[in-house]
């Protein structure tokens, strides 16, 4: 007789060979965590191969979720749960698994040769390496192929059901109905009705299986979060991003041009706006990144509202373009979803080294604004903001992302459209004539020059990339213009209006402040919990906006007598607040490829608090 | 180094495109306009006795003649000599950056069908650099005016090897003679797929003027080497091609001659084109050329006729007109552009997806 347990929070990582339906099961489990009211994050990991050997490490492909009944910000780090499907995914994940944590496994695949394979000498299901954890070493792959019995599958078709397998015993142990699933494969597989009854069979087989299952004592459930009240969706990051963009041209009325060259892991923003090609957005696949961009700019130049995206050396590629964009003065959004560098780096693989590149990549004095998403929700806002910025003040904006942010999804809060800041494009008509004459580089209360598009009579001018005079935008090589113009760019993305840095300091006392900026939001939030739950003081701070900085920023980081910069690089934010601010700020680098671990991270923040008092 | 190059052409024969789809959705000009309407009030700095002056000069009267509105005329160049061409046309113009002038223009030609887009670029811009977007706007069909100013010498770096120099270049930057094989724009451009591909020479104002207006009139990428000499790094370089007796003059459904029509084009036993004379073969052996061929292997073929080494001969002209799918009417055929609060709409549908769920 199984007894109910009742949990606030469970991290479960499902892995297996690319081809074994892990992200799939991930998915699903994440959508029935939707339906019971649970807040949770996901983190899938895959392999830079397709199809990569099967059974090696190299091949292994995870998906991590975590579900909770209160408020969460992260995909977790340890897992309390690991389904490995073969010896190579518990190779691959072993080591993450907390202690006294669940494995269940495929039994079936703990060959002599898939052990030799990944490089255990001795089997790890008999050895005593898993001594330290409740293990489920089941035959999925036997169990999969007996419950299609009778269905005329070929054993090895019959056999890819494992994973349905696997989901129905992880959605026994966690208490979840089992109708949701069964309708999703009826609506997946409607037009393949042989291989729906087999998914089935296999996930009502694992459902059962739980029941009779040797040493489960206990199933779990968690209980709903409480959120703020509204409508809510699932959304990945590069999802969201996409959205925001197309929220922002709506709302500028600016038709939305994408210009895109496939790459890791950005080509989901290319992919999604393709998709929406009736609601005025064109997206074009460029031959690279630079025709990529560089058909965003003469998008923009026609009044378009000009988008490129990209991942790390997409942005390398793409550099004498934005400084061109500079130059003209014109929209343009450049999304960066960084990726771990340097060259082709680890491209499935997360990572923040992009914020110089951002900051200082270009030849010549070349500033623009740069803003970063915290969260996969908040890329739909980060998106808005950086479009808004680019359309009103002519100026490319650089919106970083990430891996983890553009493949993660949390539940999110649909926006209301009618109450997003409005977007005013405001195109240069006759009327900014002087005197008879059209000054292309006449500048407004912003700083802003006119957006004078091709069609406008009275208005024809020509830009480019050779230094303008002041004004009349003639070519010119005058010293003191060239000072002036570089001046007056600068001045430009100066005058942005840039939210304060908001501080997270619960009892207003800490000594230490972390600052951190884009993803490492959630983790660092997560870690300062479990700070504060130990009984530990610190104060936080997140930097949604790069370039400008916050007006407070320096104030804030004098008011601490410790700061630790938290980043996924080896401290590229540190270096421009140490050299702005004068402040001797420390770092926290992780550079894994991997969000920071929030337990890591709270180990840590806890001795230099320890440091502090004493 | 004008010349009369009409005397010594073939009867006209039937204009290869006939109609105006270039400028299909392109408002025309409220008043007529003249070649002045075209000139910007930049000084212009071109080297005393460059080529381009003459192009300039007829690109202006060409626009002035298509009568489209001056306002929905673009002009998007690269960087080099011809490159500055936009700052000297009171029209809509972007400089851009070495190579690149194709990304941005089918950017404009993409976001807009009221406009007519224009490419100048150098042999070294297009080439080279911006290779790579030439041929991908060529098999794209983009509608865009390509005008390829070929002087075979990087000029505003002060005379290196283009890729259009012939092998044994002698140059600051290749002192004992290049030994790069120098490339065939008009081949290049067929082998991209190019739809429309002429050739002209700078100082033909008249042969310049018919193929430019074709290439207007021509709906899709139309990509027009324009032979530019460069007085200060490559002096002379058509002056062979420049005399009647070195061309070979294409006009579709004429046949095939060279210089005063002493020789012609023929087809060999074995395919090939060969030239011949025309007392001993009879005009009716002479190739009639059909820049409407659907095949381009005729038209590459043509290009073969010239001698790129010494460059003593040269064929003019229109070599390949053809319709094909236009890329930009197809991208925005797909596209529907929902305004004001239907937009606001279907977006806000969009954002909620088809699962949401409610939190009270």
């Amino acid at each position: 007789m199984t007894t109910l347990k009742t949990l606030d929070r469970v991290v479960i990582r499902f892995a297996g060979d690319s081809g074994d339906g892990m992200q799939l099961a991930g998915d699903r489990f994440t959508s029935d965590t939707v339906f019971v009211g649970n807040d949770f994050a996901t983190l899938p990991a895959f392999p830079a191969e397709i199809r990569a050997p099967q059974g090696t490490v190299a091949g292994v492909s995870s998906f991590q979720l975590h579900f909770a009944g209160s408020d969460i910000t992260t995909p977790g780090d340890a897992p309390d749960v690991l389904v490995a499907m073969n010896p190579a995914a518990l190779r691959a994940n072993l080591a993450d698994l907390r202690r006294g944590g669940t494995l269940i496994t495929d039994a079936s695949e703990f060959t002599t040769r898939n052990l030799a394979k990944v490089g255990y000498a001795t089997d790890p299901l008999t050895d005593g390496t898993l001594a330290d954890y409740t293990v489920h070493a089941i035959d999925l792959t036997g169990l999969a192929i007996a419950a299609s019995d009778g269905l005329g599958l070929a054993r090895k078709e019959a056999a890819r059901t494992k994973n349905m397998l696997a989901l129905g015993l992880i959605s026994w142990l966690f208490s979840r109905a089992p109708e949701r699933t069964l309708d999703y494969l009826d609506r997946k597989f409607a037009s393949k009705p042989t291989i729906r009854d087999a998914n089935a069979a296999a996930f009502r087989a694992g459902y059962a299986l739980g029941e009779t299952l040797e040493g489960v004592a206990v199933r779990y459930e968690v209980p709903p979060a409480p959120a703020k009240p509204g409508t809510y969706r699932q959304i990945s990051g590069n999802k969201a991003l996409a959205l925001g963009l197309m929220s922002a041209a709506a709302k500028a009325d600016l038709d939305l041009f994408l210009g895109a060259y496939p790459i890791t892991p950005a080509t989901d923003i290319l992919n999604e706006l393709s998709g929406v090609k009736d609601q005025g957005v064109m997206t074009f696949q460029a031959e690279d990144e630079i025709a990529a961009i560089g058909a965003a700019i003469g998008a923009s130049y026609a009044g378009q509202l000009g988008v490129t995206s990209t991942s790390g050396p997409g942005m390398s590629l793409k550099a004498e373009m934005i400084g061109l964009a500079v130059m003209l003065e014109l929209p343009l959004v450049i999304v960066d979803v960084q990726r771990a560098g340097p060259s082709t780096g680890m491209p499935t693989r997360t990572e923040q080294s992009d914020l110089n590149l951002a900051l200082h990549g270009r030849h010549g004095e070349a500033p623009l604004p740069v803003i970063a998403a915290s969260s996969p929700g908040d890329c739909f806002h980060a998106a808005y903001e950086a479009a808004r910025i680019a359309v009103e003040h002519r100026t490319p904006v650089i919106l970083l992302s990430d891996g983890y942010l553009g493949n993660g999804a949390e539940p999110w809060l649909v926006p209301d459209l009618a109450t997003l800041p409005a977007i005013e494009p405001t195109f240069a008509t006759a009327s900014d004539l002087v005197n008879g004459t059209f000054l292309p580089y006449r500048r407004d209360a912003k700083g802003a020059r006119p957006w004078a598009i091709p069609g406008t009579a009275g208005l024809e001018h020509r830009i480019g990339g050779l230094e303008k005079a002041d004004l009349t935008g003639a070519v010119s090589n005058d010293p003191d213009n060239h000072e002036r113009m570089i001046a007056l760019r600068q001045a430009k993305v100066d005058a942005l209006a840039v939210p304060d840095l908001v501080v997270k300091d619960p009892d207003a006392d800490a000594d230490v402040l972390v600052v951190g900026w884009g993803s490492t939001w959630g983790p660092i939030d997560a870690a300062a919990r479990r700070v504060r739950a130990a009984g530990g003081k610190v104060a936080t701070a997140h930097l949604t906006h790069l370039n400008p900085l916050p007006a407070n920023t320096g104030e804030v980081l004098r008011r601490y007598r410790r700061v630790i910069v938290a980043e996924m690089n080896t401290g590229q934010l540190l270096t421009v607040l140490r050299a702005r601010y004068l402040v001797d700020a420390q770092p926290y680098t992780w550079v894994k490829g991997q969000p920071i671990s929030p337990s890591r991270f709270s180990a840590h923040l806890l001795t230099v608090i320890a440091e502090e008092a004493s | 180094m004008s010349i009369d190059l009409d005397a010594a052409a073939p009867v006209p024969a039937a204009e290869p495109t006939a109609g105006r789809e270039g400028l299909r959705g392109v408002p025309l000009a409220l008043n007529a306009l003249s070649k002045k309407d075209f000139a910007s009030s930049q000084e212009v700095r071109w080297c005393p006795g460059c080529g381009d002056y003459a192009i300039l000069a007829t690109v202006q009267g060409v626009l002035a003649d298509l009568g489209i509105a001056r306002e929905n005329t673009v002009i998007v160049s690269g960087i080099g000599c011809s490159s500055r061409f936009p700052y000297y046309m009171d029209v809509y113009g972007i400089h851009s950056l070495h190579g690149r002038a194709p990304t941005l223009a089918t950017g404009i030609a993409l976001a807009r069908e009221d406009l007519s887009v224009w490419i100048v670029t150098g042999d070294g811009d297009a080439l080279s650099i911006g290779g790579n977007h030439l041929i991908h706007a060529l098999r794209r069909n983009v509608n865009l005016n390509i005008l390829l100013f070929n002087n075979r010498i990087y000029g505003l770096t002060k005379g290196q090897p283009s890729p259009t120099s012939e092998r044994g270049k002698v140059t600051k930057a290749s002192p004992v003679g290049s030994v790069d094989a120098p490339f065939d724009p008009v081949a290049l451009a067929l082998g991209a797929g190019a739809t429309f591909v002429g050739r002209a020479l700078d100082s033909d104002r008249a042969g310049l003027a018919e193929v430019l207006g074709a290439a207007a009139a021509h709906r899709g990428a139309s990509v027009v080497e324009i032979y530019q000499n460069c007085p200060i790094f490559n002096d002379g370089a058509y002056d062979a091609v420049r005399g009647p007796e070195a061309l070979v003059r294409l006009r579709h459904g004429a046949p095939v001659l060279v210089g005063g029509g002493e020789f012609g084009v023929v087809r060999e036993a074995s395919g090939k084109l060969a030239l011949a004379s025309v007392a001993e073969v009879g005009i009716e052996r002479v190739l009639v050329h059909d820049a409407h061929d659907p095949d381009p292997s005729t038209a590459f073929a043509l290009a073969q006729l010239i001698d790129s080494s010494g460059l003593t001969r040269a064929p003019i002209g229109i070599f390949r007109s053809v319709d094909a799918p236009v890329f930009d009417d197809d991208a925005r055929a797909q596209v529907r552009r929902p305004r004001g609060e239907e937009r606001l709409a279907t977006l806000q549908a969009h954002l909620h997806g088809k699962d949401v769920w409610q939190v009270a």
